[in-house]
């Protein structure tokens, strides 16, 4: 058991001896041990986020043909410390009626909904924790994210920060019903809804058994952090700022933070369910290399959330929520009838059998779907046509004969 | 259960890192309250009218709507766990179930209930 | 005292606070929000069951969509959010006595039941999928698992109904 081939196990075990030799007991051990490993990863997962923001910074700015920033520190490396260091510095300004309890609350609930998705994300293989319910414990703490952000609107004592608190929230349980549906896709292929469970059933990543629900477990979870194109609730030009008016200073950065970092979370859930997680050659015998492939494919899928961020533009309320009522969820319950159905039949004919025949019916999918939006572009097309144009029936009066105008012009 | 416990740690720290966040910004920030920071923010104005918003009905319906379909999807997930040891007519009553609740999402849909106005 | 123990003990000492500020604290937001500590409190109970699919569903359902939808409605409609006058009704001091007297005979009948001693049975790997072919099974849940569907539909066309004649009158 070398250091490589099993670099948790070893350093686990070795703080283990250490602190049994001091004498505690097994099962203060066992709770020292899981603080230690809980702590390393939170805190390198909050680390992270500051590239992070450097990273987008700079990648918004190439989409948007400038430079971003590039004054502090080599490639502006070191932008996001001082801006760290900005913040912290700045007053927490709390509005005079704001009910002072919910409010401090807010921020705090929402950022602990996005850190502690990181405590069932399968960095490596065979390491620590497997729980059988991961799947859907994402999904309970995207429900305390949610609830953090309700709150933080109302204990602003703000008309603007309550309302687009409720227009986040409408927003957010509007697409979470799509995330769940094609969650339940992954659940259903693997067989279990522990995530490193999904990962080691990927022998062919789940992408090419199902891309429709790649792309609709996308589009949810773009939603459901509230990034562009359904950032109605953050823009500045809208509801100037949104739930987050009244807060500055410290309180405002674990907002921030917290959207950066649930972002390259879904980017992770995403490699996890989909591309396979820490899949990858050689992953097995050195399970580093699986944590490397597993923070390559999260950041490809964050690129695409920061490639959509600088590309397309704002949706507006209504057609965001007609996008996931009507669009995502039916597609998503089709989604499943026609992957269910067919998974029992083609279940005996091997891995890249079943892939591929579930790839056809999801590229089957598609093709009716797109035909069906054609379809409701024409109609829509031709029912416009029905307003007034000039020289075609019908219209408001029928045409004026030729003498009367030859009589108003002499 | 020890991955239980697991969670509760890395839980109690997601909650105490944002906690240990704000109390740093409380510290580290200057603290000088007078009457117009601590104002309520309304475009730079003054605020009209108490605070309170219009009752929409959309909110409430959307999210009774979320709510019929959570409780469908949680029945849904046991279904899918054990989805390879099922038998065909197993499958065909998790299909039943998830008819039905497309029947209730079209009958939200044409009544009007999910357009956002 | 196990670990166990000592985490039991603990969450219902919070669960019952909590409950008990739901109905005692005058701000209704307050109160909703003591309520959702109160369902993580059983959401706990849930995980020390070893039913942890039951845990995780607790918190989407209860604390993800029924608290939301009830801070909802709490905001929508009311405009002073806090309750005027005392908390206490005129006959709080005989309310206080009968459920004293109820929480004793309570307390009298679970210590004079033979309870087992014997820990809770250890819980298979496969409780899931037990679960879900419970549900699917002709000789186990099948009809009321169908049937649940059929009333969430019900639930669904009232709800829909009501709101609808609400927002048309």
């Amino acid at each position: 058991m070398g250091i490589l081939s099993q670099p948790i196990g070893v350093i686990a075990e070795w703080l283990r001896n250490l602190f049994l030799g001091w004498g505690l007991s097994e099962g203060l051990t066992t709770v020292l041990l899981y603080l230690i490993g809980a702590g390393v990863l939170a805190t390198l997962v909050q680390v992270w986020v500051i590239f992070l923001i450097w990273f987008e910074r700079k990648i918004i700015g190439r989409f948007q043909d400038r430079l971003g920033p590039n004054r502090v520190g080599p490639y502006g490396l070191l932008q996001p410390f001082a801006d760290l260091i900005k913040i912290i510095t700045k007053e927490v300004i709390i509005p005079r009626e704001a009910d002072k309890a919910v409010y401090l609350l807010g921020p705090i609930i929402m950022d602990a909904g996005v850190l502690a998705i990181w405590a069932v994300i399968p960095l490596m293989p065979m390491v620590g924790m497997d729980l059988n319910v991961a799947a859907l414990y994402t999904i309970a703490v995207g429900a305390f994210a949610t609830l953090g952000i309700l709150m933080s609107g109302w204990a602003s004592n703000n008309k603007f920060a309550l309302l687009s608190a409720f227009r986040t929230v409408a927003q957010m349980v509007s697409y979470e019903v799509p995330t769940v549906l094609a969650l339940l896709i992954p659940v259903l292929l693997a067989g279990t809804m522990s995530l490193q469970g999904i990962v080691e059933a990927q022998h062919v990543w789940y992408i090419v058994f199902a891309p429709l629900a790649f792309l609709i477990y996308f589009i949810a979870s773009v939603a459901e952090v509230g990034r562009t194109p359904f950032d109605l609730l953050e823009a500045e030009s809208e509801i100037v700022a949104g739930f987050h008016i009244e807060y500055s200073g410290m309180v405002f950065a674990i907002f921030y933070v917290g959207d950066f970092l649930h972002a390259f979370t879904i980017g992770a859930l995403g490699a996890v369910l989909f591309l396979g997680g820490w899949r990858g050659p050689g992953a097995e015998t050195y399970p580093l290399l699986g944590l490397l492939y597993l923070w390559i494919k999260a950041f490809l899928v964050y690129f695409l959330v920061v490639w959509a961020r600088g590309t397309l533009p704002r949706v507006r309320i209504d057609q965001m929520m007609d996008f996931s009522w009507k669009f995502l969820t039916p597609l998503a319950l089709i989604l499943l009838v026609v992957a269910a159905v067919l998974d029992h039949f083609v279940m005996g004919f091997g891995v890249w059998g079943r892939a591929l025949s579930h790839f056809a019916a999801n590229v089957v999918i598609a093709v009716l779907t797109l035909r069906y939006l054609d379809h409701q572009d024409k109609v829509r097309e031709s029912k416009r046509k029905m307003v007034a144009q000039p020289g075609q029936y019908p219209v408001a009066r029928p045409p004026v004969p030729v003498e009367t105008s030859t009589e108003a012009a002499s | 259960m020890n991955s239980w416990l697991y969670i509760g740690i890395f839980v109690a720290l997601s909650l105490f890192f944002p906690a240990l966040l704000a109390v740093l910004g409380w510290f580290l920030g200057p603290r000088r309250p007078n009457p117009v920071k601590t104002d309520t923010y309304e475009c730079g104005l003054e605020t009209v009218g108490e605070t309170w918003v219009q009752f929409k009905i959309q909110y409430y319906l959307f999210a009774l709507v979320f709510l019929i379909f959570d409780v469908e999807l949680v029945f849904l997930y046991p279904w899918a766990v054990a989805y390879h040891s099922l038998p065909l007519y197993a499958v065909a009553e998790g299909v039943i179930f998830i008819v039905l609740l497309a029947a209730a999402l079209v009958y939200a849909w044409r009544k009007g209930a999910l357009t956002w106005s | 005292m196990t670990a166990m123990q000592i985490v039991f003990i603990l969450t219902a000492v919070v669960t019952l606070f909590a409950a008990f500020r739901v109905v005692t604290t005058p701000n209704m937001i307050h109160a909703a929000l003591w309520l959702i500590v109160a369902l993580f409190g059983v959401a706990v109970f849930y995980i020390l069951l070893s039913a942890s699919f039951l845990a995780v569903a607790q918190v989407i359902v209860y604390i993800g969509a029924i608290a939301i939808l009830m801070m909802f409605v709490i905001m929508l409609t009311r405009r002073e959010m806090r309750d005027r006058g005392p908390q206490t009704g005129p006959q709080w001091k005989w309310a206080a006595i009968l459920s004293a007297l109820l929480f004793g005979g309570l307390v009298w009948m679970v210590e004079s039941m033979a309870l087992p001693a014997a820990p809770v049975g250890d819980v298979p790997e496969s409780s899931i999928a037990d679960l879900g072919k419970a549900l699917v099974s002709p000789n186990g849940f099948v009809i009321p698992f169908e049937v649940a569907s059929v009333l969430l539909l019900a639930a669904l066309i009232g709800a829909v109904y009501v709101a609808w004649t609400r927002r048309n009158s």
